[in-house]
Formats: C-alpha cells, structure tokens, sequence
C-alpha cells in the first residue's frame, strides 16, 4: 500500500480523536439533492457548522434501508440529473475539508464492478463506503477492493446482529462501525430506544474502530443521549434532508443554509459538557 | 438477515414435518380444490397441429396458482408464531390469494400495491378489502410491484419480530426462492403424473409465463431432471425487446444485477440504477426475475423468450373463442409462444390464472368492445 492509499482510514480514525465534543457529529448528505450543486453548497455547510464527517448518499433507484424522506431525495435528484460521476465530484470537492464516506448501494457498486468503482472513489479523497445492502461475509471482493486502495470499508450492524456475526463484523470494520439504533429504515424518531447503551456496548465491544451510531436521531437532545450513552459519532440523516427539502428553504434556494442551522445546533449541543 | 436464518431453519424443518404437510395438504384438496385439471385443449390443439394441455390452475381457488404459496407460507408464518402477515401485490392475485388465506385462518394482513396497479386492477382491491386485507398503495417510482415489494421489505425489516412477509415469486433473498419454489412444485408433480396418465409419455415442451417466475419455477421444477422435456419461459415483451419498454430481462441478458435482495438478471442501466420495466400484465412488469430462472438459462437447461403486448392480446381473445377459457393476461403470453409455433409434438402449458381481473385492461388497451 502507498502512502496515499493509506490515508482514507487513517483520516477517519483521525477525525473521531480530536472533535473538541461528546461525539463526532456525521451528517448525511443526499448527492445531487436538490441539485449537484446544491448538495454541495449544503455539505459546506455541514462543514462550517461544525460536521466532523460527512456521509454522502448516492441516490439509488430502489434504497431498501432507507425510509419515505430520503427515497423521495434520491428520486427527485436523480430526476434533476444526478449521476455517479456528479456525486463522486461532490465527494472530491468535500474531501478538502473533511472525510467523506459515500452510502451507495451494492447494485452500483458491481455495475463497473468493485475494484472499478473502489478506486474510482479513492481517486476523489474520499475515505469511506458505506454498502448498506450487502450482507457481511456475501462479496469478499468488495472489501479487498477498498482494502486495496485504503478506502475504509464501513459495515453496518442493527440491534438485531445474533452476537456470533457482530464479533465478525467488527473484527473487520475499517474507518468506524456503522451501528443502527432501531430496527428498521432510516427516518426520524420520537424517541431513542431503551436499550439504546446495551446496543452501543455491545457493538463497542466488538471493534477496535470506533462506534457511530445513526438511524433514527434527529434532534440534539437524542445526539448527546447517544453520545452519552457512549457512541463515539451521532449520524443524523433523515432530519436534514427534511430541512433541504423545505419549500421556503428551496423557494429562495437557501437550502445550504437551511441545513447550516441544523447541524449548528446539533454541534452546540454535543459540544457543551455533560 | 436472522429473520432469514430463521425462516429458513423454520421452512426446514416444516418441510419434513407430517403434521404441517398433512396441514397443508388438506387444505390444497379441500380449501383450493386441487388438484387442479390437466385439459386437452382441443380446438386449440387442431388450431397449432399437435396436442396442447392446459394445466388449469385458473380453476384453484382465487383463480390462480398463488395460493398455493400464500397457504404454505401462512400456515408457516403461524407456526412460527406471528402474529402479522404482509404481502405484495402487481396483479392483485397474490395479494387476494394472501387476503384469503388470513381470512381463513384470522391473521391480520396488510397488502402492498402500486398505485398504477391499483387503477389497473380495481376489482382485485375490491377483494382483498372484502376478505379484511388493508390495502396499502405504494406511491413511489414506478408505482408498481417493484416499488410495492420494497415497501413490503421496509415493512418487514421494521417489524420483523411480529410480522411474516409472504413474497408471491421465486424473488427476493434466500431463502424465498426455495420456499416458494417448493410450495408451487406441486403444479408440476400433479402435471407430470396427470400427462404420464393421460399420454403415456412426458410432454416434449413445458411451457410457462415469467414475471418473478413462480408457476414457470413450479412447473419447471418436476421437469428439469427429465432431459428430453424442453423447458420455456416466456417473459413479457412490452412494446418490444429492442425498445426500451419491456419486463424481459432473461431474455434480453445483460450484466446480472441485484434487486430485492437476490443477484439475477436485471433490467438495469450503466451505473446500475434498476430501469422500470414495461408490459401491459400488471403481473410480468417487474424488471427482475428469480435466481433460479438466471441459473436455468445460463446453464443451458431452459430457454427464455418474450412475447409482446399485443400478441399477449390476440392470445387472450384466442383462447377465449377457442376453448371458452378466459386466460391471464400473464398467461396469455406463453399462450401466444404456442400459437405462434409451428413445429412441436406435445406442449404443456401452465394456465396460470384465469382473466376476469384483466377485461377493463385488454378492452381499454384495444381501444375497442369485445
């Protein structure tokens, strides 16, 4: 491995260490929603409000883990043109200020097929990948891939992960373990379930990267309960796509600043001490 | 994925179990009514030259092969202890068959359904509302079975523990295919013995529709280990194979895809985004078929061939005046494969469903009266 193929994980190892808060803050940004442009003006955003990682969608025809608000993102930007070449200069923009780690779905992982598309995504700085479809332990190649070009790897674990496959997939996890809160797609919750601290050790105690925790958190009351429940990054996705997809906010075509203002407050939150 | 070793430790072990098979096979007689028919269609047969035989699986209770899978999977879901039933639905056959099979043993049900399909098939959302099914129209792409089955597994992943999803094809993850090959096996094996009965012999060709591909899997299933039976499956052509408008993706091949949680062949565009899919049938428009109709292909043992809309159209009238037999329009196209070919000794056909749910479709699409 090279110098520069190494960087994608060391970096994101690097950002959960200093974020000077109870929990890197990961924002979900959908590519190319409301357009290609906007999303990046609205990862900017995410950046100077304080975004330790941005996690970007690739929007996908059929995005089974996700729920309404960010399927219907996905629909409307690929009919607005968004395509993986957009994205991924999306991600290169991004990557100059931050780590990125691109959610894309395994059909389009295979298209080019994975070495293809791993080192394509290396090419932009991007860190990491996101599969949220494939199954651990299904496509060894997909791993190799990333492994090859030191893109991380990020795989996901739900409550629902039987102990014997979480100590497997954690053992593996490259850049951080991706650990959904509640079973089920992604989307904004009430509230956080009970057993959200069991769910966080036992995924803690299986990987030596750290733990982020997403799906369901919105407000910054349930990042900081995350964080204090011992997550080490709070992903909030659903709750800022819903604040691109204002209408008052896309009427003046401030989305950008519409889902500063968010994350602004979620960094606050988590920023302030225990 | 637990909820799939589950599934699948529990169809293991109800497969060998007596009582469930016992279960199971009583309602098949008693409840569906099979076994279904083996017909000689015989001014059909004198239209082609050569014996045609129609397994009538119109004539199984809610007029098509789909019950059988809704019983078998129902009746499992109930032994594994759930409490919630979810189904999707292009045609509405699966989704009545899945209605009816709750109703009859007091599951709550909840039947996703393309907001297209729902316009296309009224009278099928008329029944599953009567048989106290909810029907959930899906508002999203296409509007159709491939919108309405991820929102079905969205439904499943989220409420997993209460809920058994009853996927109506050889689709989906493992190990659906296989669940629902062996619940609609019985198509072929009653098929089998019936011809062997009737002709002496097996037929020369086996012939089935292909949307996701249950009943062509169920037929061809008694078939494959008898190598001189040809096996053919006939996917929906749309407006054509060389346009962009079909539901063929065995036909047409391509790069294998994956969609709904298996890899098969997939109609799909460079970047790997699934394309909408095409056909006049609510039931064969979907842009994936089942594994195991990609492995029949690729390893040679069955062919793969489309048939358009509008030749669907004339076969479904065909029969119609021919036999008094009102097909599918599923049905319809392997139907139409028939008719157009002019060599063949002994052809079975599976008559998958029966065509009342498809008049408003086929007289509004021929822009005419009957």
């Amino acid at each position: 491995m090279s110098a520069t193929e190494a960087t994608g994980i060391a970096r994101l190892s690097v950002a959960f260490a200093d974020t000077g808060k109870r929990a890197a803050l990961m924002p979900y940004v959908m590519g190319g929603f409301p357009t290609l442009e906007d999303s990046l003006r609205i990862g900017e955003a995410c950046v100077q409000a304080g975004a330790d990682v941005i996690e970007l969608g690739m929007p996908y025809s059929d995005p089974l883990a996700d729920g309404p608000v960010i399927h219907a993102a996905g629909t409307q930007a690929l009919a607005a043109g968004a395509n993986v070449a957009g994205v991924l200069e999306v991600a290169r923009a991004l990557s100059a200020s931050v780590p990125v780690a691109l959610m894309c779905y395994a059909n389009m992982v295979f298209a080019p097929g994975a070495a293809a598309f791993a080192e394509r995504l290396a090419r932009t700085g991007a860190c990491g990948l996101i599969v949220p479809d494939l199954p651990y332990g299904e496509a060894p190649e997909v791993s190799e891939a990333c492994e090859q070009v030191g893109i991380a790897l990020i795989p996901l674990v739900a409550p629902t992960t039987t102990p014997e496959r979480l100590v497997e997939i954690g053992a593996s996890a490259r850049g951080f373990l991706y650990t959904v809160s509640v079973v089920g797609t992604t989307g904004e919750r009430r509230a956080l379930g009970g057993d959200l601290a069991d769910v966080i050790a036992r995924a803690k105690a299986s990987t030596d990267v750290p733990v982020a925790i997403g799906f369901g958190i919105a407000t910054p009351e349930q990042a900081c309960q995350a964080a204090d429940a011992g997550a080490d990054g709070v992903i909030v996705g659903t709750r800022l796509v819903r604040a691109a997809s204002d209408p008052e906010a896309a009427a003046q075509h401030d989305a950008a600043a519409a889902v500063g203002a968010v994350v602004g407050e979620l960094s606050a939150g988590l920023a302030q001490a225990r | 994925m637990p909820a799939l070793a589950e599934l699948e430790q529990a169809w293991l072990a109800a497969r060998e179990d007596p009582q469930y098979r016992a279960e199971l096979n009583g309602l098949l007689r008693d409840f569906a009514g099979r076994p279904t028919p083996l017909y000689r269609a015989h001014r059909l047969s004198e239209r082609v030259g050569r014996p045609v035989y129609l397994k009538r699986e119109d004539l199984n209770h809610t007029g098509s092969h789909k019950l059988n899978n809704a019983l078998g999977q129902v009746l499992l879901a109930k032994r594994m202890g759930k409490r919630r039933i979810i189904a999707e639905t292009g045609a509405g056959q699966h989704g009545v068959a899945t209605a009816t099979v709750c109703a009859l043993l007091d599951v709550e049900c909840v039947v996703y359904m393309g907001v297209e399909d729902t316009r296309r098939q009224r009278p099928n959302v008329q029944r599953m509302e009567l048989l106290g099914a909810r029907v959930q129209p899906v508002d999203a792409g296409a509007k159709t079975l491939k919108e309405a089955t991820s929102q079905a597994i969205r439904d499943w992943v989220t409420n997993v523990q209460s809920t058994h999803y009853v996927i109506g094809s050889v689709v989906g993850p493992a190990p659906y295919p296989a669940l629902v090959r062996d619940l609609q096996r019985v198509i072929g094996d009653e098929a089998r013995e019936q011809m062997l009965g009737r002709e002496g012999r097996l037929p020369a060709r086996v012939i089935a529709c292909v949307g996701g591909g249950s009943n062509a899997m169920g037929m061809f299933a008694a078939f494959i280990g008898d190598e001189q039976v040809q096996l053919v499956g006939v996917e929906a052509g749309g407006d054509g194979i060389d346009t962009s408008r079909h539901g063929a993706p065995l036909t047409v091949g391509g790069r294998p895809g994956i969609l709904h949680g298996s890899r098969s062949a997939v109609m799909q565009d460079e970047e790997g985004q699934i394309v909408q899919a095409h056909s006049i049938s609510a039931g064969l428009d979907y842009p994936g078929a089942g594994p195991q109709h990609a492995y029949l292909r690729d390893s040679g043992r069955a062919q793969y061939v489309a048939v358009n809309d509008s030749d669907a159209l004339a076969a479904f009238r065909a029969l119609a005046r021919l036999e008094g037999i009102i097909p599918a329009l599923e049905t319809a196209h392997a139907l139409a494969w028939v008719l157009a070919q002019e060599q063949g000794e002994l052809d079975l056909v599976c008559l998958s469903g029966r065509g009342d749910k498809d008049l408003a479709e086929v007289l509004g699409a021929s822009g005419d009266s009957v």
